[in-house]
Order: C-alpha cells, then structure tokens, then sequence
C-alpha cells in the first residue's frame, strides 16, 4: 500500500502545523512506515525549504514556521519508532563560541540541519574550547559547527580546533564554522573544513562533508 | 532636539571599504566620509572589526584618515577595547566609543577609558551571560550600565543606551520590545540618551530598506535620540526629516520646507 505523502510535504512547506500534524497521523493510521513517512514527507520538504531559502525565494519567519511544523509532525512520530531505528544522517555538536552570546544564527543554523535529517547536539552560547573537546570526544559526531558574531571572539574558533588536536580528535570530525564576520579565508587559515554564510547553504555544507544526499 | 545621525558606512564587512583599508586607499575612504558629512552626518562610525588581529592598526588608520577629511567626531566602533583605546589616541575631539556592555572583560577594560576623558559612550544593552529578549531585561540591562558609568563620573549626557536591535523575522516581539525599551530608557533616566542601528531589525526578510526606514520613525516615535544609519540614503532622511516634523521638533517646519526646497524629498523622482 502507499500512501500519498505530498499533502504532508505542501503543508510542512507552507508550515500549516494543522495540516501537517492530521496528515502525519493520518499517514500512521494508514500504515505507514514511520521513517518513510519522516523521509519522503518531511525531510524531503524540509530540503525544499532550504533550497528556497537559499534561493532568496523564502525568508526567515517562513523557514521558522515550517522547522517547527516539522517538529509538531516529529513529535507525533516518535512513538511509532522502536527505539534507535530512526536514522539520521549524523551528528552535529554545535554551539557559539567562548565569550560570545549571539544565538540567532546558530539555531537558525540548529534547526535546518534537525529538519534535513542530522541529530543536533546543541550546546548554546559561550562554550569554552574544552567543553566542545569534550562533547565531540563523548559523542563522537560527524560534525562540530561553531557560530561566532564579534570579531573578539573567533580566535575562539582556533583555538578549538588547535584543541581538538591537541585531544586527537581533529581528523575524527568535520568543524564547520560561521558567522557574521567569519569568511570563507579565515576557515581556510585555522583548518576549519568548512564556512558556511547562512542555514541554507550549511545544510548543503554538511551534506558534502558527510557526501550524503 | 534634532537626531543625531551616526554615519554607518565605513564598515569593513563592506568589500569596498576592506579593499580600500587593505590597500591603505585614503581617497576613497575619505569620499565615503564626506559624502557621509554632506548628508547630514554629526558622528562618522569607523569599523575594521573584520580584519582579525590587525583590527586595531587598521582602526586608528581610519581615524587619522576621516579625521584629515571632515571635521567630524567619530564613532569608534569595536568590541575590542585595546583597538578602542588605540583608536582614541589618536582621535581629535570628543569622540563616540560603541560599545560597552555588562560583558565582564569589555566592562573592565572600558570604563576606565570612558571615565577618564571627555567622550560619548554607547552602552549596549548585552546581558552577562545571554541576549535580552524583553523589554524590562533591556531596561534592566541598560539601569546597571547606567549606574556603573555615571558612578564612574561620565555624565548622563554622554551616555547613549543602544537596546540592542535583534531581527523581527526570528521573534516578531522583539519590535515591541525593542521599541518601549526606547521609550522606558528615555522616561525612567533623563538626560540618557538612546541609539541603535536599522539593520538589524530587518534580516532574514525581503525590502530591508523599507522595513529598516519604518523602525526608524517608530523608534523616534518612542523618543530614540540618535541613529547608525546611511545618511546618503535620500529615501531614509526624508523619512527622518518627516518624522522629526511630526513630532514637533523642526520649529516652522523649515528643515522639511528646505529640503522639499533643495528637491532632497523627491523620492518618487
């Protein structure tokens, strides 16, 4: 039996939580494979949503509504799941660095990467070298991302990642950084692996060092 | 009393200004002053906050070469307060430090440097340890800085609260909030002034300027004092001049007329 999940998709994409949530239950009644369901109606409108975002064909309060449209039909669908057989694409530990408070950016960032699919471990504002060291050593993600917005704060991000290696873990994670004064040139300069300017285009980041899809 | 303008464009997240800073290009910075000065700015701001490390080189740099152009107090722009401090040794005049807010580490280092020197200070309505989203937080915020500063012997006068402008398209309360912590800040501490910049308030949306230019007149509404903004866009002074008007602060209505009179009002061209 298959289920017609592009209701489910328009209304996660326009950001109708009504609409999602009845669809999404609906689908569970019918039989639908949980992760089907997560996959093929919300994740794939999710990557819709970035790819518009990017685009400039989307705005914020848009991506907001559907990511936490996305949650709603999420928290319906747990249950359905026997535990540890949903997939994710991998785990990103992230957060804003040491002696910086801006957090806009980075939870933008949080909740476009939890819509595409990755398991987000978010450790919020000022976190200091050593407690990301020691997060990416507890639960070895794919990805460490850091969000710096002063300029006084992104010898932070070096001295991270000069951490990491310092714990032996540099070559177990992608670091990914971002961030309103941050560049492209400055990830190349620390040994970052990646810069990315917004959420849509760190979501399309993330994908490529993981090289999934 | 009139807005003080505070000139937003020498910023190096603009390409234009990092190249011409990179290349130690005095002519074309100092255009973008005068150009600035022209249209009505009292403060020229002066930010090299993307050039890591050389930060403070390049910002006493940008003093010396607006200052040889216009006659202007600057804006000394910069969450780092030794490239502040270098900055001011070399600044004629009375100029403007933004900013300084209850972060320990900035908090320690600039008060002395405010409370030693006639200056205009901002103070950045930043908690300890987190970004205020309420009103009564910002005003909370802006109360400690206040009192620590005039304590510290700057006079109310010279103080300038920034409410921290944070975008609209995240958490359509913080207009609101924004907003009466102006007009909180401005009734609860007379004398205190109160400034923010426009761009903030409009990302992640489409037509920033147009959002950015009806922020500005609801926050003179509210009794802001002073503004960062691009004075050479002609649509946002005549915005600015309009609602400094209607709110009864252009006696006779002469800077309006003047303006219409010069054609600076003609924004539908």
């Amino acid at each position: 039996m298959t289920i017609d999940l592009n209701p489910l998709s328009e209304a996660v994409i326009k950001g109708n939580i009504q609409a999602a949530t009845q669809e999404t239950q609906k689908a569970l009644d019918g039989g639908g494979d949980p992760q089907t369901i997560l996959d093929q109606g919300l994740i794939a409108a999710m990557d819709i949503v970035g790819q518009r975002f990017a685009a400039g064909a989307m705005f914020v309060p848009q991506m907001l509504r559907s990511a936490k449209t996305m949650q709603a039909c999420v928290a319906l669908l747990k249950p359905a799941f026997q535990a540890g057989t949903v997939s994710s694409k991998g785990t990103v530990v992230m957060g804003t660095v040491k002696a910086d408070l801006h957090d806009i950016g980075k939870n933008l960032v949080a909740m476009m990467l939890e819509g595409a699919g990755f398991t987000i471990i978010d450790m919020g504002v000022d976190v200091l070298p050593e407690a990301f060291v020691q997060t990416v050593s507890e639960k070895s993600p794919e990805i460490l991302g850091m969000s710096a917005l002063l300029s006084t704060t992104m010898p932070a991000m070096k001295a991270t990642i000069d951490a990491l290696k310092d714990a032996g873990l540099r070559d177990k994670v992608k670091v990914m950084i971002g961030g309103a004064p941050v560049t492209a040139k400055f990830a190349g300069e620390i040994g970052a692996d990646r810069y990315a300017p917004d959420a849509g285009s760190a979501v399309a980041a993330a994908k490529e060092l993981l090289q999934t899809s | 009393m009139p807005m003080i303008i505070v000139g937003e464009k020498i910023n190096t997240s603009r390409k234009f200004i990092a190249q011409a800073v990179e290349r130690k290009d005095a002519r074309a910075i100092q255009g973008v002053a005068r150009a600035q000065a022209d249209a009505g700015a009292h403060y020229i701001d002066v930010n090299a906050g993307t050039f890591l490390g050389k930060e403070a080189e390049y910002l006493s740099w940008l003093v010396e070469t607006v200052q040889a152009a216009v006659d202007r107090p600057l804006c000394l722009d910069s969450p780092d307060p030794r490239a502040i401090e270098n900055a001011l040794d070399v600044h004629k005049g009375e100029a403007m430090i933004n900013s300084i807010s209850l972060e320990k580490e900035r908090y320690d280092a600039l008060l002395p440097v405010v409370a030693g020197r006639p200056c205009k200070v901002v103070a950045l309505c930043m908690a300890r340890t987190s970004m205020p989203t309420s009103a009564q937080e910002r005003i909370d915020v802006a109360a400690e800085l206040i009192e620590g500063l005039t304590g510290a012997g700057v006079k109310p006068d010279n103080i300038f609260v920034d409410p921290l402008v944070q975008p609209v398209s995240v958490d359509v309360r913080m207009g609101p909030a924004i907003l009466d912590a102006i007009a909180g800040v401005m009734t609860r501490f007379p004398g205190v002034q109160t400034i923010c910049g426009l761009s903030n308030i409009s990302f992640g949306l489409p037509l920033r300027r147009q959002i950015n230019r009806h922020f500005l007149v609801l926050a003179m509404a509210r009794g802001l004092s002073a503004a960062i903004l691009d004075p050479t866009d002609s649509e946002l002074m005549a915005s600015l001049l309009t609602a400094e008007m209607l709110l009864g602060q252009d006696e006779y209505c002469s800077a309006f007329i003047e303006a219409y009179e010069q054609g600076l009002l003609a924004i539908n061209r």
